[in-house]
């Protein structure tokens, strides 16, 4: 299916999934103004919020299966491989997020079915992150994302400490945004334009790899993306706000809004700046401060939800070291790894979010003890997650780190391999004891975990994550094949066939 | 002929279903001995059918059947892939038979032991293992088998694990094995490096003309150092006798029959190495000559009627080196045949013994050792049946005609004495092998002599329990009995117009490496003048020792006099193993505990290795938790120091 983007129906056609995600926001907003007062009310937006996610995935599958790609001009929203596929990790990870909240709102008093709304809007957002070709479009998912993302932060209205983390997420984002936006003056200002392809035309034509503007345009961009990826230095607000949300928005946050920036910050670097070769320099600074510094300092922690904080910043790290390695198997071992990584990160969170009794209390590693004996399942499917975050053989994680590796080793970043394999060795120092404590200590009191239950639907939601760990351990073929069309399609070279606009 | 693979995998069914049972339903005694007996004989059924086939087929070439790509690595590969040719054919036939006789004598024996399931399941694995051995078409494929049958062997002998005895003499077997073992892994490397292949076919084929002599040499040097393991020669022989350790039944099949000859078959497998290169025959030959004499006058001396045969099986496993080292293939693999019926018989035989033995200390609750010939003595009128037939095969295995042993060893001898025509070195490897004869004829008449005849000596109470094993055991022996004594039609030699049919049924085998080999005709009338000098010096070990030793003289072994002099040294087995032990065991001990353990482990690995940087990266770490003070404007800071770094990599 080829689409004429000047032409309003294709265009339309085109932008289905947002717009079918849009409209269910909506409907969802209407209703909850309505109905918002008991845990049914709850249960029902839940249960939409699903619905839209399904609704919207089978669309983007629809678009899949026709090979949808646009034809002609320069458009603003792209229609690839790449876009779908990180599509349908926005929308999974949003479902999979609404099957960990239902129970949790309710046990934490939390009537505010708005939440799901949020979560549609964020999803939405993310969708034009991944899927926007012009910086524009780009710059609007972020806004879009994150102010939806602020809230959910601080929807726990009576906790201080999710107040807190909300405004402090909120001013530094703003702050970072500014850093963004104004990178993105600079790149039109040097180019004229803020079309993907056609700044990536531009700077060949106009000899512009290393025009001071423009560098400066694009650093300003990278600091933009590599704070929301929480990439050190820019990491600082994540530990404190992980902290502070509610353990499913961490959750969320952890992996769908990272995820969103990736894709965002992929489909930038390689449209408009596969030619400048500046950037390579930074983002591997970034990945080997991200890797060193979150992996330290999770050795650091006694409280899990912190420990996962920082491990999530240790696993931006490995993602940029994909970035950086800027070729064809690194943008594949990119999006395999953020499934990896979001099912794990999603599961884990999930898991610590039962063990969490009222509200914010901090659940340290060593509250795990014993935890084998009492709930052997939940034990297994955490210590499946803190393996496949290790990157142990036979789950995902071990995949996704290898073809990440592999990317590395392909572009010749031997330094960079290398110490994403001995940083790996030291998150084990801090994957490892959680297991350890499961199952090798006894549980402090008979009834320590007594009422750790994971409902129905995120009991669905964890074996399902848990099993798609082991599956993709085992045959990630399929899944790889998936990641690499991704890849592919984000590397044509639609620049060349654009014509450069008149000005 | 494609039934081939069935013969492999009914033994390693049997492992499986056996092994299953084991674990849940050990009790069920009659299932496992269906399952247990069943899958070898029909394995041997199987083998039948294929041979004939073959000898039907008048087969110049080995047929392969390749299965599937096993090992598919660069420009290697390896194909799980089965050879039938006409050695693999012997080698098939002595295993999956001789095997099943001792499967069914072991219904007898070990009918009373908790780990009868155990047992089979161990005991089909081996057969399995062995069988990969020898059909194997590569050296890798073979190699799993020969890991294989170590694997059994190890767990066999230290089967009554309870005793850390038992548990060690597997351990010695083990190691000392894997010593042998890196021998052969070299040997392989050595291969593919010089011709870029692994299966046999293509190796020989191309073996003359793609190896240099050095080339050939050394292969073929490392290949015979994982014999000289796997067939316990010298060097490394000193596991089998503690081997003896295991079940009396696992040391007839294992210890004697078929792993131990593993190492010939091997030797006989490459013949065209070993011929193209003379260093290594003459190695193979020279060590095999010395094991047979050396370990013939340690087998002179032992009480242990077990100790006595697993001494006698490293010797004569010596005269099939030095039959295949002097190029006589066809003599060696004639004489692992014959060894395989009478070594096999006399184990089963003395495990008879060792039964009677048992139950009657049993029934007394007497503590004395069943094995020790002093505690036995005028056996023959307890056990007639067992006595008859260890007679046969001690009469065989000393060489007395028209008995099976005769034949092979003296084809054997015969071969080593022509060689010697062209290097004279090879008379002294005959003189050796002479000697070892008239050894051998000397202790297998002593270990009779003071089982069987003179006085018993068992005591008074436990006398009464003395008595034959059930026919499921005799049965076996029976069979064995007669295959040691006709064995030898296999292969008469031309000189009493026998025809030397193994020798012809095997030429398409051995043509290869016979070219390689200078012609060493012998006259007929020097053929029967050794076979007389033979024949003398084995009735003369039997008439000597009937003479010399007095049953009535020994003593039971709780009040014997402690050894002197010489009888010392023999006794004390030449002190090799605390040779060994003090030369080797523990100098390596030694460096492993105080050097690498206490020091390179304890204090470099784990203290500064491990411990240092996990303490380094803790307080990196903590040191890192200390900057999230989670000030707002901190972070602010921190984040503007992040950007100016930024900028500064790309505005210079």
């Amino acid at each position: 299916m080829t689409l004429d983007l000047s032409l309003t129906r294709d265009l339309l056609t085109a932008l289905l999934p947002e717009l079918m995600l849009t409209g269910w926001a909506l409907v969802l907003l209407v209703v909850v103004a309505w109905r918002h007062r008991t845990g049914g009310d709850l249960r029902v937006a839940g249960g939409i919020a699903l619905a839209a996610f399904a609704t919207t995935a089978a669309v983007v599958w629809w678009l899949w299966w026709n090979s949808a790609a646009a034809q002609g001009y320069a458009p603003m929203i792209a229609v690839d491989d790449f876009r779908f596929i990180s599509d349908w990790l926005f929308l999974g990870t949003g479902a999979l997020t609404v099957l960990l909240s239902m129970r949790y709102l309710e046990r934490e008093a939390l009537l505010a079915p708005e939440y799901y709304v949020l979560l549609l809007f964020s999803v939405l957002g993310m969708m034009l992150m991944g899927g926007g070709s012009d910086l524009m479009v780009v710059f609007l998912g972020l806004e879009l994302m994150s102010v939806s993302v602020y809230v959910l932060a601080g929807i726990n209205r009576k906790s201080p400490k999710a107040a807190e983390a909300a405004l402090k997420y909120f001013l530094l984002g703003a702050f970072a945004s500014a850093f963004l936006l104004y990178g993105i003056a600079l790149v039109y200002g040097a180019t004229g334009t803020t079309n993907l392809a056609l700044i990536g035309a531009q700077v060949t034509s106009l000899h512009l790899e290393h025009g001071t503007l423009l560098l400066i345009g694009l650093a300003l961009l990278l600091v933009g993306f590599a704070f929301k990826v929480a990439a050190v230095p820019f990491h600082m607000w994540a530990p404190d706000v992980y902290d502070g949300a509610p353990t499913p928005v961490t959750g969320f946050m952890a992996t769908a809004v990272k995820a969103a920036a990736f894709a965002a910050l992929f489909r930038v670097l390689g449209q408009a700046f596969a030619t400048t070769v500046a950037w390579h320099q930074i983002v591997s600074a970034l990945a080997v401060a991200t890797m060193v510094g979150g992996n330290l300092v999770a050795l650091a922690q006694r409280s899990l939800k912190r420990m996962l904080a920082y491990s999530s910043i240790a696993h931006a790290g490995y993602v940029l070291v994909a970035v950086a390695a800027g070729n064809a198997s690194g943008s594949a071992a990119f999006l395999f790894y953020l499934v990896a990584y979001t099912l794990t990160t999603l599961a884990a969170f999930a898991l610590l979010a039962v063990k969490g009794r009222g509200g914010e209390s901090d659940v340290l590693i060593d509250d795990l003890s014993g935890l084998a004996t009492e709930r052997p399942w939940l034990a297994f499917a955490l210590a499946v997650c803190m393996l496949s975050l290790l990157g142990f053989p036979g789950t995902a994680g071990f995949m996704g780190k290898w073809y990440i590796l592999v990317a590395a080793a392909q572009s010749a970043q031997w330094w960079l391999a290398a110490l994403l394999v001995l940083t790996s060795v030291v998150s084990a120092g801090y994957y490892l004891p959680v297991i350890m404590v499961m199952y090798m200590r006894p549980a402090p009191s008979a009834a320590a975990h007594a009422d750790v239950r994971l409902g129905r639907l995120a009991g669905a939601a964890v074996t399902l994550a848990v099993v798609g760990l082991l599956f993709f351990g085992i045959r990630p073929n399929r899944l790889l094949d998936l990641s690499a069309a991704g890849a592919e399609s984000l590397r044509t070279p639609t620049a060349a066939a654009v014509a450069p606009p008149g000005n | 002929m494609n039934l081939l693979w069935l013969v492999p995998v009914l033994p390693l069914a049997g492992f499986v279903l056996n092994g299953a049972l084991a674990l849940a339903w050990p009790k069920a005694k009659p299932l496992v001995t269906a399952i247990g007996v069943g899958s070898v004989a029909a394995a041997f059924v199987v083998a039948v059918l294929v041979v004939r086939a073959l000898a039907a087929a008048h087969l110049g070439a080995p047929v392969v059947f390749t299965y599937w790509d096993w090992i598919p690595v660069g420009t290697l590969h390896v194909p799980a892939a089965l050879q039938l040719d006409q050695l693999s054919a012997v080698m098939l036939l002595v295993v999956t038979g001789v095997g099943s006789l001792i499967h069914v004598f072991s219904v007898g024996y070990m009918g009373d032991d908790p780990g009868y399931a155990r047992y089979f399941a161990y005991l089909n694995l081996f057969v399995f293992f062995m069988l990969t051995l020898v059909l194997g078409a590569s050296f890798p494929v073979m190699f799993v088998g020969w890991e294989g049958v170590g694997l059994c062997s190890y767990l066999l002998i230290g089967f009554w694990f309870n005793e850390r005895i038992n548990a060690d003499a597997g351990k010695k077997a083990f190691i000392v094995n894997r010593i042998g073992d890196v021998g052969f892994l070299i040997a392989m490397l050595l291969i593919f490096q010089h011709i870029g292949a692994l299966g046999f076919g293509e190796v020989f084929a191309k073996a003359p003309t793609a190896l240099s002599g050095s080339a050939a040499t050394a292969i073929a040097l490392f290949l015979f150092l994982g014999c000289t393991g796997k067939s316990a020669q010298i060097p490394l022989y000193t596991w089998l006798p503690d081997a003896m350790q295991g079940p009396t039944p696992v040391s007839a099949l294992i210890h004697a029959a078929t792993m131990v000859t593993a190492g010939v078959y091997l030797v006989a497998r490459c013949g065209v190495l070993f011929a193209m290169s003379p260093v290594a025959s003459a190695a193979v030959a020279g060590v095999g000559a010395l094991t047979a004499l050396f370990s013939a006058t340690i087998a002179l001396k032992q009480w242990d009627i077990k100790r006595v045969l697993a001494y006698s099986t490293v010797s004569q496993l010596g005269y099939m080196f030095l039959g295949v080292g002097t190029g006589a293939t066809a003599a060696g693999i004639f004489h692992l045949a014959t060894h395989a019926f009478f070594k096999a018989l006399l184990f089963l035989g003395s495990g008879s013994v060792i039964y009677a033995m048992h139950h009657a200390y049993h029934a007394t609750h007497s503590h004395d050792d069943a094995q020790d010939m002093r505690n036995m003595g005028g056996l023959r009128h307890h056990l007639p049946w067992t006595w008859v037939l260890m007679w046969i095969a001690t009469l065989a295995i000393a060489g007395v005609p028209p008995l099976s042993g005769f034949f092979s060893k003296d084809e054997i001898l015969g071969a080593a004495f022509a060689r010697g025509a062209l290097v004279p070195g090879w008379y002294v490897f005959w003189g050796m092998g002479l000697a070892a004869a008239l050894l051998t004829a000397f202790y297998m008449t002593r270990l009779m002599l003071y089982t069987f005849h003179g006085s018993n000596r068992t005591g008074d109470a436990a006398r009464a329990h003395l008595h034959e094993a059930p026919w499921v055991m005799t049965g076996p022996l029976v069979a064995l009995g007669v295959l040691s004594a006709v064995g030898g039609i296999m292969n008469l030699p031309d000189l009493v117009r026998g025809g030397e049919r193994l020798a012809h049924w095997l030429e398409p085998v051995t043509r290869a490496s016979a070219a390689l080999w200078p012609e060493a005709p012998v006259g007929a009338a020097t053929e029967w003048t050794l076979i007389a000098i033979a024949v003398v010096v084995a009735l003369t070990g039997i008439v000597g020792a009937l003479r010399l030793l007095r049953p009535e003289a020994l003593v039971p072994a709780k009040v014997a006099p402690p050894e002197t002099g010489l009888g010392k040294l023999l006794w004390k087995k030449w002190y090799i193993d605390e040779i060994y032990d003090t030369l080797i065991v523990r100098p390596v001990m030694w460096v492993s505990r105080v050097v690498l353990w206490k020091v390179v482990d304890e204090k470099i690995v784990d203290g500064a290795g491990v411990n240092g940087t996990a303490a380094v990266s803790r307080a990196l770490g903590w040191l890192g938790s200390r900057l999230q003070t989670g000030e707002l404007g901190f972070y602010v800071v921190l984040f503007v120091v992040g950007v100016v770094l930024v900028l500064r990599a790309v505005v210079r």
